[in-house]
């Protein structure tokens, strides 16, 4: 499906691209994959793009000379667009331990939601999530999916150290923290794997597009594959979908 | 080599910061006045992108353990070379041994010291500028050392030239666009955008800038989207946000302005209580 797409001139170097303002996977397959194109097309541009639910920001290294052709041209690669490319993405199995010393809100969530703990962490580890995009933090993913007897407001006021890895949950969403911050979502475990590491090209394992799933692990496993990770020789297990 | 003897309030190392991993949520980063830091380098001969060190404020005190050439840009920080005053703008030969330190801040917030040949610290994805924790630190400390390539050749005074002019960082003009959801607001809202004399808050650093008074806002959240440094975000509170270089990539409040490249190099020389008005160019 095409999407009636709004363009615009965002500063003098770069271009937004919007399309509605809902959150769909379907949508997203769409965004992402005239993302990829428009990547494939501008490797001589070189281009900076990032993706949200519903945009595209396409930064250009220099000012842009004439922004309408450049728009003109945009919009005539997204009308070419014949069908869907391909796109190789990847399901993630990520290692969550729920025990009570991570997940320091699961009792409040338990009693606010008159749900067993055992409940709630059986249906957070057996949905498939989807990564919208990457953003807030380097390495924080979006994620889709949530089961919605699992929806939580945010905190009124937001915990100054979340730890690094810390699955929480705020509003619709869920996410893990890539990094020690303050934040203001409900933590219900811990994931011992590393979401960005600066040292590697690809700094975050995961991709917009990807799924993920979440596996319980013991407080045991947890801290084998911490060591692990912690040692460099943790490998995040994906199957391709 | 440069030995940190003082770090000053804030100092980090910065270039024109990193481009193409967005899509991972790194910040842009980068000088925040980037046109001051590129006059320096270019004074010099150097590059455009290498690194410079950027200082906030209150200088640092470093001392050179070999000899090299130095230029100075941004803020008046009032420095001197062995206790002599030097001026900003200007290239000064520099001797091992030789001490750079700062006194009082008399224009603008911060200011860009370059060296022959640029700073050779580590990159990070594609860039040197400081921003923890993608790199180690968040700032130089005392007893650090920063080095910069070996001087070759001796600098030409022809050189020493440049068609770029300082900015003049008095002016409280600053260019923007409308942002994304500038339509969204009120006449009222968009009149007072326009005719509001605005104050920078306490609260301002390297990712954002938050402005005074309030304006009336009843806008709610919009669905996360892009932003970049030079987004002008408007809170439910009715608070403007501009975010700076080391700012997020992603963001939930409506994006009413967009400052222009230049606009940002100028908020980015504002401190708390200065005074800025929008003007839109578009």
């Amino acid at each position: 499906m095409k999407y009636n797409l709004k363009y615009r001139p965002f500063n003098e170097r770069s271009i937004l691209i919007e399309w509605p303002s809902v959150i769909d996977e379907d949508m997203l397959q769409d965004v992402l994959n005239f993302k990829n194109i428009l990547f494939q097309k501008n490797v001589k541009l070189k281009v900076d793009i990032i993706n949200t639910y519903n945009s595209i920001l396409v930064n250009y290294v220099y000012t842009i000379e004439d922004v309408y052709d450049e728009i003109l041209r945009l919009k005539t690669i997204y009308s070419s667009i014949e069908s869907q490319s391909a796109l190789k993405l990847k399901l993630w199995e990520v290692p969550v331990c729920y025990d009570d010393e991570f997940g320091i809100d699961l009792e409040l969530l338990s009693t606010t939601k008159s749900l067993a703990k055992s409940e709630i962490i059986q249906r957070h580890s057996q949905q498939i999530y989807t990564v919208f995009f990457i953003g807030f933090l380097p390495g924080f993913l979006y994620l889709g999916g949530l089961d919605e007897s699992l929806c939580f407001d945010r905190k009124s006021t937001p915990n100054l150290d979340v730890k690094k890895g810390a699955v929480g949950i705020g509003g619709n969403q869920t996410g893990i923290y890539p990094q020690n911050s303050p934040g203001g979502w409900h933590i219900i475990g811990n994931s011992p794997v590393s979401f960005f590491n600066p040292k590697k090209e690809n700094p975050c394992f995961a991709k917009a597009g990807d799924k993920i799933k979440f596996m319980p692990v013991s407080m045991e496993e947890y801290h084998s594959i911490l060591e692990q990770v912690n040692s460099n020789c943790y490998k995040p297990k994906s199957i391709s979908v | 080599m440069i030995k940190v003897l003082k770090p000053g309030m804030f100092s980090t190392i910065q270039d024109k910061g990193r481009f193409g991993y967005g899509e991972y949520g790194v910040p842009k980063s980068g000088a925040m006045d980037l046109y001051s830091a590129e006059l320096a380098n270019t004074l010099l001969g150097n590059a455009r992108t290498d690194a410079v060190l950027e200082i906030t404020m209150t200088g640092p005190k470093l001392k050179f353990e070999a000899e090299s050439y130095i230029v100075i840009c941004g803020a008046d920080i009032s420095p001197s070379i062995n206790g002599e005053i030097i001026q900003n703008n200007k290239v000064y030969s520099i001797l091992k041994g030789d001490i750079l330190e700062f006194g009082k801040l008399k224009s603008g917030l911060r200011s860009y010291i370059a060296v022959k040949g640029g700073y050779k610290t580590e990159k990070v994805l594609g860039s040197q500028s400081y921003y923890k924790p993608i790199t180690i630190n968040d700032s130089i400390t005392e007893g650090d050392a920063l080095s910069f390539n070996q001087l070759t050749t001796k600098l030409k005074p022809s050189k020493l030239f440049s068609k770029l002019k300082p900015i003049d960082f008095s002016s409280e003009v600053l260019d923007v666009l409308k942002g994304p959801e500038f339509e969204l607001l009120s006449n009222l809202q968009k009149d007072q955008l326009k005719s509001t004399q605005f104050m920078v808050s306490k609260l301002y650093n390297r990712m954002a800038y938050q402005l005074l008074p309030q304006i009336n806002n009843d806008l709610k959240s919009i669905l996360t989207g892009p932003v970049l440094p030079g987004t002008v975000q408007l809170t439910p509170s009715g608070r403007l946000i501009v975010l700076m270089r080391d700012c997020q990539t992603t963001g939930g409040y409506p994006r009413v302005l967009q400052l222009t490249e230049s606009a940002i190099n100028l908020l980015s020389q504002k401190k708390e209580k200065d005074k800025v008005i929008f003007s839109l160019v578009d």
